[in-house]
């Protein structure tokens, strides 16, 4: 280990042999020479008054402390069709999570935690994902078949989730191509998790149950914004309807990227949209990277199918150890065992990710399946030593390692060190062939970290608890007929109208074209104008004012209406926003009383203008008359708005 | 016979089918009037309409489609699946208990065909290994398969069968017996095991599962495990039910065969012991815990006794307000020997049906009152009532769980029809079936809602 070997140089130098550049800068041939390739599965909460299987209501959430009781359960592998564990299955067992539900009175019933068999499914949410389903053009079931689709991590008490396609082959268009998808299926959501510490995970079961919808797309998007752009039609489209749930994890993204010669790994939760460009990015720069490291790895290790770890467990008193979280494992009788990897040299401080390096996916795999806590690991290529060189030499010298060696020196429990080996050895032997397939947990930074291992196929089963559901052409018909407008035709009917585009977004989101379009339609007022007052004015006014009460969008149909009847000018609007907003409750008539909003015929307004120009002369000295119309202007505008238009008015000005 | 090609499919589903010459298992391309699906076409359950056929999607989801729909069907492909539990060898450790595992139908262990959802039990000690592996850590197991029937199905003449089978394998030298069965009548089992198998020298498990063993929060590997702990390692030699304590995957109690009672339909922690507190705890962790102190313990020697006998005219009448004489008169008129009655509250039953009780006792009908309070003692002194049913020749059957006291009056009438003889042996408790006294945590039934209990459910896993 005496060679003179700087970490953070090979982490630069490896980041740049493998060509990362920033998302910025990225083309389209950047991502061609990696052959970026990203699939989506998004979620839907839908709007309805109780959840899927029982009669829970939906919606309700609890705070993590405050539960009525709690009950505790295992989840134990079933055997896969081919008679083995899935991978997934294997990882769960292996953690020995003892996974704890924390249950509410208001939000929970026996059949959230498994002692009562499913009730029928609720009509309104099977409803709503049809309608939902007819927008993304799949070709629709006859007959609905409950599934049973395994999850062990604990997140659905039943260590199933009840899930059941409605369509399949469907297709969306973005600006520049059609996205294809693959399928929608109804289902039910899982737990929100508390806590995840050494072998307890806690979850809480109020979103538990809630109807969801899952629309799954191919992977035809070549780039991390047509990801994105994916991924806010879907969502808009969703929203068309007015019948789906709003607000932070109503909906969610699971994001599926590879690269060439890579593998299918799937980026979980992403709750906002403007996160998926720079987490695909990366995802796929690291599969790239990782590739990169199989081939060096390749080179310098000759025969891998016998590779293993060699591991040595450490007295605490024989070195002179600084790091506080090593004097923690020896004052707690925790284990600290020292790992040697056979050709690793270099291979930790490997770049993966921006911040993140190989030594980062065995330590995050290390927490999740064997239980140790972060920090749970420190190693031979750190950037910052927590070991001195001498103490890692004598590690090294006592498991027989050399100079192309990397060193591990781990810590924790002595019932976990088994598995943290097996871990261990799993991961490096992985790196041999490349991409694990796995999910991997967003975080806001854009990178990811290790979250679980990515199921097999084999998890799907029928539930034998429920019957299929016949969905007769008639109901799928009578659907057909009372479903919104397309989003992209909105899109077009926008354009039309010449609202400016970075309207749309917020549009969109907030499923507005239909009170646009009423508030044209029945008070004859300019779409632009309309646009614009929700896309730039009542965003702007959201970002800076907080309301007393609960704001809907109605009120601004409402604003509008109380307008035209009043024959105020619709400008007037503008002035009465902040107010209206902030008060939500308050009367209009209120709102112009509080402003000392005067109503005022168009002959008493104009009537001054005369004389106001001849003050001009005094004020404006020399000045021309643009400058004089400006002012006098000036002087009326307050008066004006909400009686005459100012553009009337303007050239009442000119004229006189 | 000729292979079924179209497995569960019927009218107009099987004439498409037929029509365009697609079969079960294999892989189609459809086309109908709401696009195109492709997948392999699976078997119908049988109780499902003619309408739909059922494909498994690439995705691995199951989809039905409409006939009516259909327009064109193309079978491109076919493969049969045919699934066989993996078997390992049970490993025989040196100084482990021999437990026997007897199996009457119920599925305790089994995996899934994931292409038809069927459910293929896991029995022989090789397949379980597979499925609960942790079963080798416990004891040297064995296993034979006595028949195969549904819970309710059980009845005479599979408790007769067990009992031998039993006393066969308790001569044989065995240290535990562990029965797999159906929950649904799992305690009638019970009971009569307790009174056709006495004197034990080893402990009787009967063991089920509320959730089937294919779902990954099933209770039936805790509960096997717990069962083959108790049997091979437990002190309590008697016959006894083993399921969950607590819904929570924590403990199991072990219940006295004559005093334990199905209580929910679904929960986990369904079993419970009426009027007396379980016999013991049984964890992972510290194995069998007794929390009664009297039991019969395990013994070196074989001295069991097997009394195999039942009689089949016996039933139990539930009392309803205004039932009429004639439920009594026909169970009379068609040759019953005997009827537990369950009565309301302390043990009674209305006026009018006292001529057809006393024409059912001049019959020679032995009837026995028991509460449909399920907990308590049937008091018949304390009203006139009472004393007037006495006197027309209905016993009181003291604390007899209703179903318990069905079973044996059906095992003591398989021996003797002397009214003395039958009513000393029904009233001889032989493990429990009735008690002399009731401790006063025998009835614990709170309800939510009340701060107190609220508090124990929260600080506690239910």
């Amino acid at each position: 280990m005496s060679k003179i070997f700087d970490p953070r140089k090979n982490y630069e130098e490896t980041k740049k042999a493998i060509g990362y550049v920033n998302r910025k800068d990225a083309t389209q041939a950047d991502y061609d020479r990696i052959g970026f390739m990203s699939g989506l599965e998004v979620h839907q909460q839908l709007k309805t008054k109780e959840k899927l299987f029982c009669n829970c209501p939906a919606g309700k959430f609890q705070k993590p402390d405050d539960y009525h009781a709690e009950i505790i359960r295992h989840m134990r592998p079933t055997l896969s069709e081919l008679g083995e564990y899935d991978g997934t299955a294997l990882m769960e067992f292996k953690t020995r999570k003892e996974i704890v539900y924390r249950l509410k009175h208001e939000t929970a019933c026996t059949y959230e935690i498994d002692d009562t068999p499913p009730f029928k499914i609720d009509r309104e949410a099977l409803g709503i994902a049809l309608e939902i389903s007819l927008l993304s053009k799949f070709n629709i079931v006859g007959e609905v078949h409950i599934t049973r689709k395994q999850y062990l991590d604990g997140s659905i008490p039943t260590g199933f989730q009840r899930t059941a396609i409605l369509g399949v082959e469907g297709e969306i268009p973005l600006k520049n191509k059609k996205v294809r998808l693959i399928q929608l299926s109804i289902e039910e959501d899982s737990c929100r998790e508390v806590s995840d510490i050494g072998h307890r995970r806690i979850y809480m079961t109020d979103r538990l149950g809630m109807p969801l919808i899952e629309t799954v797309t191919y992977p035809d998007m070549v780039n991390p914004d047509e990801v994105m752009e994916a991924a806010n039609y879907i969502r808009f489209l969703n929203r068309s309807t007015g019948k789906v749930r709003v607000g932070i994890g109503a909906g969610r993204e699971d994001v599926n990227v590879s690269c060439t010669g890579g593998s299918r790994v799937e980026i979980k939760g992403v709750a906002h949209n403007k996160w998926i460009p720079e987490l695909t990015h990366n995802e796929c720069f690291r599969q790239w990277s990782l590739l990169q490291l199989r081939d060096k790895l390749l080179k310098s290790i000759s025969n891998i199918d016998d590779w293993k770890i060699k591991s040595q467990e450490l007295n605490y008193k024989d070195f002179n150890f600084p790091y506080p979280a090593l004097k923690e494992a020896w004052e707690a009788e925790h284990k600290i065992i020292a790992i040697g990897l056979t050709g690793f040299h270099s291979a930790l401080s490997h770049f993966t990710q921006p911040g993140r390096c190989f030594a980062n996916e065995i330590s995050e795999r290390l927490k999740v399946i064997a239980c140790l806590e972060h920090p749970n690991m420190t190693h031979s290529e750190q950037f910052y030593p927590d070991v001195s060189i001498d103490d890692l030499n004598r590690v090294s010298q006592l498991l027989g390692c050399n100079e192309n060696d990397a060193i591990l020196i781990i810590w924790g429990p002595a019932d976990d060190m088994k598995t943290a080996l097996e871990t261990i050895e799993e991961r490096c032997k992985m790196a041999f062939k490349g991409i694990p397939n796995e999910t991997r947990k967003s975080i806001s930074d854009g990178t990811t970290i290790f979250e679980r291992v990515l199921p097999g196929a084999d998890r799907m089963y029928p539930d034998t608890d429920s019957a299929p559901i016949p969905l007769e052409s008639e109901y799928i018909d009578s659907l057909q007929k009372q479903l919104p407008v397309e989003v992209i035709d909105r899109y077009n009917q926008l354009k039309k109208w010449g609202v400016p585009e970075d309207c749309y977004h917020y549009i969109f989101r907030n499923n507005l074209v239909p009170i646009i379009e009423r508030i044209v339609n029945e008070f004859k007022a300019e779409p632009v104008f309309v646009g614009t007052f929700f896309g730039h004015f009542l965003k702007n006014i959201q970002g800076k004012i907080k309301p007393v009460s609960e704001f809907n969008y109605e009120i601004i149909y409402g604003l509008f209406k109380f307008l035209h009847k009043e024959k105020i000018n619709f400008l007037f609007a503008k002035e009465m926003l902040p107010m209206v907003y902030q008060h939500p409750k308050m009367e209009f008539s209120g709102v112009l009383d509080t402003m000392k909003f005067k109503k005022r015929q168009e002959e008493d307004i104009c009537a001054p203008v005369v004389f106001l120009k001849e003050r001009f002369k005094e004020v404006g000295k020399n000045k021309g008359e643009t400058e004089k119309a400006n002012w006098v202007m000036g002087q009326l505008r307050k008066q004006a708005i909400g009686n005459i238009s100012l553009k009337e008015l303007n050239s009442y000005i000119k004229k006189h | 016979m000729s292979e079924d090609f179209f497995q569960g499919y019927k009218g107009r589903a099987l004439e498409l089918l037929k029509k365009y010459n697609v079969r079960v298992w294999g892989t189609a391309e459809i086309e109908t009037t709401r696009g195109k699906f492709a997948g392999t076409v699976l078997p119908r359950s049988e109780n499902d309409d003619d309408l739909h056929i059922v494909l498994k999607i690439i995705t691995g989801y199951n989809i039905g489609l409409d006939v009516v729909t259909i327009t064109d069907m193309k079978e491109i492909g076919y493969k049969k699946a045919n699934y066989k539990i993996p078997e390992k060898e049970f490993p025989f450790t040196d100084g482990f208990p021999a437990v026997k595992l007897i199996g009457t139908g119920g599925t305790i262990a089994s995996r899934l065909d994931y292409r038809t959802g069927a459910v293929i039990p896991a029995f022989s000690p090789g397949e379980l290994y597979g499925a609960v592996p942790e079963l080798a850590d416990v004891c040297n197991l064995t296993t034979e398969k006595l028949f195969a029937v549904f819970s309710e199905n059980m009845g005479p003449e599979q408790y007769k069968k067990l009992a031998i089978a039993i006393g066969k394998e308790i001569e044989n030298g065995i240290d535990g017996i562990i029965i797999g069965h159906g929950t649904d009548t799992l305690s009638h089992t019970a009971a009569a095991l307790t009174f056709m198998v006495q004197n034990s020298p080893v402990p009787i498990v009967l063991v089920g599962s509320q959730r089937s063993s294919d779902r990954p929060s099933s209770d039936a590997a805790l509960n096997l495990i717990h069962a083959a702990t108790a049997a091979g390692h437990g002190d309590i030699a008697e016959v006894m039910v083993c399921m969950f304590g607590p819904t929570s995957d924590e403990y199991g109690f072990l219940h006295r065969g004559t005093r334990v009672r199905k209580m929910h339909s679904s929960y986990r922690s369904t079993f419970r012991t009426l009027s007396d507190t379980p016999l013991a705890t049984i964890s992972k962790k510290d194995g069998v815990r007794p929390i009664k102190k009297e039991y019969n313990h395990r013994r070196k020697d074989r001295n069991v006794i097997i009394k195999p006998y039942f009689e089949d005219k016996v039933s139990i009448v539930y009392y309803y307000p205004n039932m009429q004489p004639d439920i009594i008169d026909s169970l009379t008129d068609n040759g019953y020997r005997g009827i537990i009655i369950a009565g309301t509250g302390l043990g009674h039953i209305n006026k009018p049906l006292y001529p057809a009780i006393e024409r059912a006792a001049k019959k020679g009908v032995h009837i026995f009152m028991a509460v449909q309070t399920l907990y308590g003692f049937c008091h018949m002194y304390v009203y006139d009532t009472g004393r007037d049913l006495m006197a027309k020749g209905i016993i009181p059957a003291e604390n007899f769980l209703p179903e318990t006291a069905y079973i044996k009056l059906g095992w003591v009438l398989g021996q003797t029809d002397d009214p003395a003889e039958v009513k000393r042996l029904m009233m001889t408790p032989i493990n429990d079936e009735t008690t002399r006294r009731e401790p006063y945590n025998g009835y614990l039934v709170y309800q939510g809602g009340v701060p107190e209990v609220e508090d124990f459910l929260k600080t506690f896993h239910k």
